[in-house]
């Protein structure tokens, strides 16, 4: 045994998570090798960083979090400097210095100095009362906070700020967490579970602004609240940062060693200098830098291995995440963003709150995200880690290990054909799987069937793959196959998810696909744009439009054209213009080299050949000429044809300009399933073509005629006639209810013409001319929901809005392809 | 700015979630640069292999975009038409650092002289 005098020397800069437990992985490997000596910035022994959120919490005290005790140091006879950071390293003389000045020689150095916290760069962040969360100060700062109360601001949505504002709330304080993604911890969960995290924090009492970019901390002396970006203000004593770490690599840089994003290090743990090695947060292997401790706990092992044993290399890590919010389980691992060949595996359990996803490639796991239930979490992590094959139990997986590996029974048929009678099927209903074959054998062949004959599946709908295996279990093929579901996605149909929407009150498309069990993580372009419109629906005033889940075309307020350009077509009320407004178009014509202008079927002018970059523009010209957005982009009212009626014409038996113009007036910009057109003819000569149209009018001397459902296009479909009414408010009134109950009735993507041919014009008489209350509830649903509706899109546009749609995110100059050539 | 061969060409927080925003080049070609769900990046030459549709405007989802001219599925990772069509737009490696959008600049150039 090597007398401590003649042994190496090891100096160790950082007392944290890795510096010590590389120094524990050395001695356990060879105790009597190196003299030790550890420096540490903190005047503490080695305790868990990743526990100070528990200490916050008030769940654990520091002792409790204590990893290795003054004794500990004795015993091994390590040297603590605690209190006094290393500030240069001379690897020459190979000696360190610190603070205090005094001076160490090494053999061997460890740099384990972590990480940094990231300070945005606002004005204010010196304040006193802004912090970040990384060490027992910050933690001892908060504490002091709370002790006064008041309100508190964390800015970063991440792992870090979650628990910092969980602490602080427990603690008593009023907590607004201020986030410039979208969604919560993007990192490491997708939308879908982003949102059940904001939905949870949020009925705890949390606030939680998303998408949201600070501007500037302010305060006299100290800090007094954030502003954001957008001018909200947001009172605060305490504002905690934590949107982000960088590695701490400054000293290591001053030293002349190889730092890249960290310091660079071989498999061995040794940096560009043979004799200094690094581990932890402050190094990058690979290209990659970490930030959680399993990857340093591997570092360490390859380290000593290196360094006093046989050499074993360090190889990457793949890391999972948990997020330490009592009460909340949530459970990240490796890529779960998909990909080329990558298979989604997606289970939602509204009533249980639970969200699990399962990313399989080439029959592998390859990432998981879980809200809710993350008991599974090891389990999918360690076939991830193994690279397991796991075709055999793919269609169980999502289950969890237990069923999966229950009896091998890894056929989801025989799992439920194994299932006794009275096993519960349909929690919300309490029914079980006898009641529900039962209900087959006595003649319910189709889903919809069973649903209303026993109930099972008829609430919440998370038991419809259940119902629909027992079907297909007790019927073999007789099964009917049901209505139309709304997309791939989902096992509902679209009157399914219209009823659910309004009777669960539901606000956000993630929360209708986590409620109604979406099998795909964020759906795809025929769902979505239907969810966008049915909440549109149900929450006028209310609902946020998502862009993303519109159609080009509605996005750009234009249609898009096969080059790539866009037409634009003004609103001209009922067929009618003056010279101001074909001045304006001739204008801008002119103005934007338009190659073509054209008088379209709906009676206006269609200008073509328009770049999305000058959209904005060419709306700002036609606004000035008063004219708004003629929506012939959009599922939405398109156009009111007229004739010329009985101001002019011979044969005119009523205003059908007038009475257009009004029509339009009342109905443009609703949002609707599909287009919608509208006609008035002054006679029954017709030459508004009104029935062919979704609302016709045709005047007689004794009134108006209203006829419904007419479609020209694909498919020419003579309208229904509805009734007939006396005044031109009766039609306009009529008019309206219809609109709603289309509106509110149709599936997306149904013309009034197929809408009618299913549920029959006896319905809709019984709607619009029976039921006189009814009706006027439509109408004043109608006019309520286009008070909201009736700005024009344009003049939004052209004012700057979303400015980003019509710009390029940048231009690749010629001269960086030319020099590079 | 450049750094070896990645062109530094935005902040990330300039894509919208489930969008897309494009880099215009000087011979009039476009290269799509689209941000999913899930937070990956990933860049396109701007042209569908059905008819040039510009995928840009598509609705992202998942890791596909749906043109929006005629409906094809276009895998974002391999530029792929999924599902029964057939055909290729090339793909640009990009990746975000520290908030910034980095794309190749090679594979740039390479598309764009295509
Ligand atoms: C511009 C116009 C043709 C023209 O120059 O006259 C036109 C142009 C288009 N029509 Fe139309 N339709 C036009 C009047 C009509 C009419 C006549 C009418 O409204 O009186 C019809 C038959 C009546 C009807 O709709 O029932 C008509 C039936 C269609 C159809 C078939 C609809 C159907 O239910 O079968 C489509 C396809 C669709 O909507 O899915 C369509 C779709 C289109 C689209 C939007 C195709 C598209 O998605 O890009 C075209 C847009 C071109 C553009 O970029 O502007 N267009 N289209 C007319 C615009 C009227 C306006 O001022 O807004
Ligand atoms: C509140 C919180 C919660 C966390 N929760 C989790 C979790 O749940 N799961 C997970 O995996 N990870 C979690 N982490 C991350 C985890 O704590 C880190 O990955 C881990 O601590 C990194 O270990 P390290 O040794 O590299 O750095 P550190 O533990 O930070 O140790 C570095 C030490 O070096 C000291 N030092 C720096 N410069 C000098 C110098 N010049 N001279 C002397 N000393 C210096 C520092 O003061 C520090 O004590 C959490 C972190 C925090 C802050
Ligand atoms: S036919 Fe009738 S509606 Fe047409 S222009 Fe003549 S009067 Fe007017
Ligand atoms: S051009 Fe893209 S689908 Fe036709």
């Amino acid at each position: 045994m090597l007398a401590p005098s003649s042994r190496e020397r090891l100096v160790v800069i950082g007392n944290g998570m890795a510096g010590c437990r590389a120094v524990e992985e050395i001695l356990a490997r060879d105790a009597d090798r190196y003299a030790v000596t550890i420096f540490g910035a903190e005047p503490y022994v080695n305790y868990n960083r990743i526990m100070l959120s528990p200490v916050l919490a008030g769940e654990k005290s520091f002792d409790d979090i204590v990893i290795n005790t003054a004794e500990w140091y004795a015993d091994n006879g390590i040297e603590l400097v605690a209190g006094d950071p290393v500030i240069a390293v001379d690897r020459a003389e190979r000696t360190v210095t610190s603070q205090s000045g005094r001076t160490v020689d090494y053999d061997r150095l460890l740099i384990a100095t972590g990480s940094d916290p990231f300070i945005i760069p606002v004005p204010g962040k010196d304040l006193p009362g802004v912090i970040s969360f990384r060490d027992m100060k910050d933690v001892d700062t908060m504490l002091a906070a709370a002790g006064q109360g008041g309100d508190a601001v964390v800015i970063g949505g991440g792992l870090l700020g979650l628990e910092a504002a969980h602490g602080l709330s427990l603690r008593g304080m009023k907590v607004t967490v201020i986030h410039l993604m979208p969604t919560l911890m993007e990192r490491q969960l997708d939308e879908a579970a982003g949102w059940l995290l904001k939905t949870e924090l949020e009925s705890r009492g949390q606030t939680i602004l998303t998408g949201a970019d600070t501007a500037e901390i302010f305060g006299d002396g100290k800090v007094e609240g954030v502003r954001l970006k957008d001018g909200t203000e947001i009172p605060a004593s305490l504002v905690v940062m934590a949107v982000g770490i960088r590695p701490s690599t400054a000293l290591a840089r001053k030293a002349g060693l190889a730092v890249g994003r960290g310091i660079q290090v071989d498999d061995h743990m040794v940096t560009s200098d043979p004799a200094v090695l690094a581990v932890g947060e402050c190094v990058e292997h690979d290209g990659n830098v970490y930030g959680l401790v399993a990857p340093l706990w591997e570092m360490c092992r390859a380290l000593a291995d290196g360094l006093v044993a046989e050499p074993t290399g360090y190889r990457g890590s793949v890391t999972s995440t948990k997020l330490k919010v009592s009460g909340i389980d949530v459970f990240s691992a490796g890529d779960f963003s998909g990909g080329e060949g990558a298979e989604d595996i997606v289970l939602r359990d509204a009533s249980r709150g639970v969200y699990k996803r399962v990313v399989l490639r080439e029959d592998k796991v390859v990432g998981a995200v879980l809200y809710g239930d993350t008991a599974d979490g090891g389990w999918y992590f360690d076939l991830l880690r193994k690279n397991e094959d796991v075709s055999e139990i793919r269609d169980v997986l999502i289950f969890g290990q237990a069923f999966a590996q229950g009896g091998g029974r890894a056929d989801p048929k025989a799992a439920v054909a194994a299932l006794s009678d009275d096993a519960e099927i349909c929690g919300c209903n309490g029914v079980s799987k006898g009641q529900v074959v039962a209900s087959i054998q006595g003649g319910a062949c189709s889903l919809d069937a069973v649903r209303a004959t026993c109930k099972a599946s008829a609430s919440c709908g998370s038991c419809t793959g259940l119902v629909e295996t027992i079907l297909a279990l007790t019927l073999g093929d007789d099964v009917e196959s049901g209505p139309r579901t709304i997309c791939k996605c989902s096992s509902f149909t679209h009157d399914d998810v219209r009823r659910e929407i309004v009777a669960q009150h539901m606000r956000s498309i993630p929360e209708v696909m986590q409620k109604l069990h979406w099998t795909t993580p964020d759906g795809c372009s025929s769902c979505r744009p239907a969810l966008n419109y049915y909440l549109l629906c149900a929450l006028p005033g209310d609902y946020v439009d998502d862009q993303q889940s519109r159609f080009v075309n509605e996005r750009l307020h234009a249609n898009i054209q096969k080059d790539g350009t866009y037409s634009v077509v003004p609103r001209m009320w009922g067929g009618l213009t003056n010279p101001r407004e074909l001045r304006a178009i001739a204008d801008v014509v002119e103005k934007y080299n338009a190659p073509m202008v054209k008088v379209t079927g709906g009676q206006r002018l269609d200008i073509f050949g328009i770049r999305k970059d000058d959209l904005p523009a060419v709306w700002a010209d036609l606004n000035a000429a008063g004219m708004v957005s003629g929506h012939a982009y959009g599922k939405a009212l398109r156009t009111v044809k007229t004739c010329v009626g009985s101001e002019w014409c011979r044969f005119g038996t009523q205003d059908s300009t007038g009475l257009g113009v009004r029509t339009e007036k009342m109905t443009w910009g609703s949002w609707m399933p599909h287009k919608f057109k509208i006609a008035v003819s002054g006679c029954p000569r017709n030459c508004a073509e009104a029935t062919i149209k979704d609302f016709g009018i045709v005047c007689v001397d004794s009134g108006y005629e209203l006829h419904v459902g007419g479609n020209g296009g694909i498919k020419v479909r003579a309208t229904d006639f509805l009734c007939k009414v006396s005044t031109e408010q009766q039609a306009l009134d009529y008019c309206g209810a219809f609109i709603q109950l289309y509106r509110e009735e149709a599936w997306y993507l149904e013309r009034t013409a197929p809408w009618i041919e299913r549920v029959g014009i006896e319905h809709i008489r019984r709607r619009i001319v029976d039921d006189e209350v009814g009706r006027e509830a439509l109408t004043s649903r109608f006019l309520y929901s286009q008070s909201f509706s009736q700005e024009d899109p344009w003049a939004e546009r052209a004012a700057g809005k979303d400015r980003e749609q019509h710009a390029h995110l940048g231009e690749f100059r010629p001269l960086e392809i030319l020099a590079a050539e | 700015m450049v750094t070896g061969d990645w062109i530094d060409v935005g902040a990330l927080v300039e894509i919208p979630l489930r969008g897309a925003r494009t880099i215009k080049a000087a011979n009039g070609e476009e290269i799509a640069i689209f941000r999913t769900a899930g937070n990956k990046l990933y860049a396109l030459a701007n042209r569908c292999p059905h008819k040039q549709g510009h995928l840009s405007q598509g609705i992202v989802h998942g890791e596909a975009v749906t043109c929006p001219l005629h409906n094809w599925r276009i895998s974002l990772v391999t530029g792929e038409a999924l599902g029964d069509d057939e055909g290729c737009v090339p793909t640009i490696p990009a990746r975000v650092d520290a908030g910034r959008i980095l794309v190749s600049r090679m594979a740039m150039m390479a598309t764009l002289a295509a």
